[in-house]
């Protein structure tokens, strides 16, 4: 009797205790919205919806859009994603499916320590390697090459929206092929088997029994991805080019919510110019849970009947 | 048709199979030989696999030692065995999908209508749209419809005739005896099937690209009673066209059902003969043991 009381008084316990941990993430989230709704509030009030429309950032005239920076976060993440999916997915499925047995851990262990690159240093990297690199090499061909599309007109520069989401697209990598490589050893070997036993080469198995079972988990993964770049700061701050000005040619120097967060909030003397940056914090808030939840319903809607693996 | 059954019971058969749900099906574990007294074999003689000296290793481990045996064309040939004898792992063997074990390797020789399937420049893709399989757990591809489950082969051979894919389709399925279950909704998710349905499903996909041998692991080992005898009297109604190869650990469904039966054990063939033989007069004491439930 004894032990059975003292049993259910620790399940009690633990179910209490974690049901306050869990509350505790949905506070902190609220806590957060709430501060910067609260030090964004001389902007809102000063500029309103204006902020969401204008495109001018003036410190100096305290006039204030977020325009150029939300243009900025979301071209970048996109370009990172168009770059990081196929290299991301392919190399899960090499991992899961085809690489021989001894290189798997090798490669495993070589992606997760891209993942654990301090984000300055892969700055530091942009600047003085891969910048120079873009300007002399990829950019001019790229401009020869499809120079007639309009975002791959103008100057070069080398720091440039490109360049930013190039280091994007390296800084989501490994989250996208981990997450991946984990829903795609979740697809059962039966399903494989079946399709082997069919007489399906390797290609065919990993597409008519791996990505298809797996498309939903995938999605997923691609959604953390963008969650990420998103948000992702130093390392695009140090290769963008910082200019708050939209531009067709991906070429030209962008600048992104998160950057200007950190480039400005040193330096913010006015009231006005602080509660802006406290502003540019609640839009890129809003933007990454906008566009998660977007996902969310694309994901729903768009995946149909099918099994999504744990992820 | 239930071939332990003269043709005057088989009416009342599927009756008591509904009732007695809870109690297993047949009058089971130590047999009563008269109960098992299986079917004549009516087989044709030639032969669809010639296996020759065939040994298995999975990394150190010897799992198949050295064995050899005739599998029947158009006949029902059981593998029976205690649980890790390589009764799998030979029939994996037969179509090559033992070698999806990266440390797998074999010796000795298969030959599949004269051709041999291990021969330099085969690839096992080829010997795999000759020799089908279905196994113990259904898998259909859950993304799919009912209708691309059992097309999806024919598709990967390039065949994009839609009108002849709705006809495969409609005969597979019919020869998997679930065609009037699902005519009416071959759009609709294979998922959305019953657990016996789904390895019915399963059987009219391996059919659909026509193999010439049929290789069945346990395939109705997790399904209820009557799916189950459905599974088996389809069985009993495709071996008139089919080699049918099956590893069974229901040794009433392998007297019911094959022509054949081979017995292994931890690796060997101990015995192979006609089903009537095996289940009545074993040549070895070890096959009699275990035909009549003393081990295993």
């Amino acid at each position: 009797m004894q032990a059975r009381g003292g049993s259910h008084f620790g399940d009690r316990a633990f179910q209490w205790l974690t049901l306050l941990m869990a509350l505790s993430v949905f506070a902190l989230i609220v806590l957060i919205g709430y501060e910067l709704a609260d030090g964004s509030r001389l902007a809102l009030h000063k500029f309103g919806w204006h902020f969401l429309v204008s495109s001018d950032w003036d410190p100096v005239n305290e006039q204030f859009g977020a325009v150029p920076f939300i243009f900025g976060t979301l071209v970048s993440s996109l370009i990172a994603l168009i770059i990081a999916v196929p290299i991301s997915i392919a190399t899960a499925v090499y991992l899961t499916e085809l690489a021989p047995l001894w290189l798997r851990q090798p490669l495993i262990m070589f992606i997760e320590l891209l993942a654990a690159v301090p984000s300055v240093i892969l700055g530091l990297w942009g600047i003085f390697v891969m910048v120079p690199w873009l300007r002399d090499h990829l950019f001019p061909w790229l401009q020869n090459t499809l120079g007639f599309l309009p975002f791959f007109k103008g100057p070069i520069y080398g720091v440039s929206m490109l360049a930013g989401g190039i280091i994007v697209a390296i800084m989501i990598i490994p989250i996208i092929t981990s997450v991946s490589r984990e829903i795609l050893r979740s697809v059962p070997g039966l399903q494989r088997e079946a399709a082997y036993a069919l007489g399906a080469t390797r290609w065919e198995v990993t597409r008519i029994a791996v990505l298809s079972y797996a498309k939903k988990g995938l999605f997923g993964a691609v959604i953390l991805g963008l969650g990420r770049a998103l948000g992702e700061t130093m390392a695009v701050t140090m290769v963008i080019g910082n200019r708050p000005e939209i531009a067709k040619s991906l070429f030209a120097p962008g600048y992104t919510l998160a950057s200007v967060i950190a480039n400005e909030f040193t330096e913010a003397t006015t009231d006005t110019h602080l509660s802006a940056l406290f502003e540019i914090g609640l839009v890129l808030l809003g933007v990454t849970v906008l566009v998660n939840a977007l996902a969310q319903l694309l994901l729903k809607t768009f995946a149909g009947p099918g099994v999504k693996p744990q992820n | 048709m239930n071939p332990t059954m003269t043709p005057g019971e088989e009416k009342t058969i599927p009756q008591t199979r509904r009732e007695s749900k809870d109690e297993s099906r047949e009058p089971v574990p130590n047999v009563q030989r008269s109960t098992l007294d299986p079917r004549p074999s009516t087989a044709s003689t030639d032969t669809a696999l010639t296996v020759r000296n065939l040994s298995v290793f999975f990394g150190d481990n010897h799992v198949l030692k050295s064995v050899s045996l005739d599998i029947a064309a158009r006949a029902v040939t059981a593998i029976i065995g205690p649980s890790g004898c390589g009764k799998s792992t030979f029939l994996r063997a037969l179509n090559r999908m033992h070698e999806l074990v990266p440390e797998a390797r074999m010796t000795g020789e298969i030959r599949l209508f004269g051709d041999d399937i291990y021969a330099p420049g085969i690839e096992p893709v080829i010997v795999r749209r000759r020799v089908g399989m279905v196994f113990q757990k259904s898998n259909p591809f859950p993304t799919m419809s009912i209708n691309d489950n059992v097309t999806v082969g024919l598709r990967l051979n390039g065949l994009r005739d839609r009108k002849l894919l709705a006809e495969r389709t409609e005969q597979s399925l019919r020869m998997a005896a679930l065609w009037d279950e699902v005519k009416d909704r071959l759009h609709a998710a294979a998922i959305s099937l019953s657990g016996g349905q789904q390895q019915r499903l399963c059987i009219a996909r391996a059919l659909a690209v026509q193999p010439e041998v049929l290789l069945m692991d346990e395939p109705a080992s997790a399904l209820d009673p009557l799916a189950t005898s459905k599974i088996e009297d389809l069985i009993l109604e495709l071996k008139k066209d089919y080699t049918i190869v099956i590893v069974t650990h229901n040794m009433q469904q392998a007297a019911r059902m094959s022509d054949f039966t081979a017995f292994f054990y931890l690796g060997d063939l101990v015995e192979f003969d006609t089903t009537r033989k095996i289940f009545t007069s074993p040549a070895k004491k070890q096959t009699e043991d275990y035909v009549t439930g003393r081990f295993g």
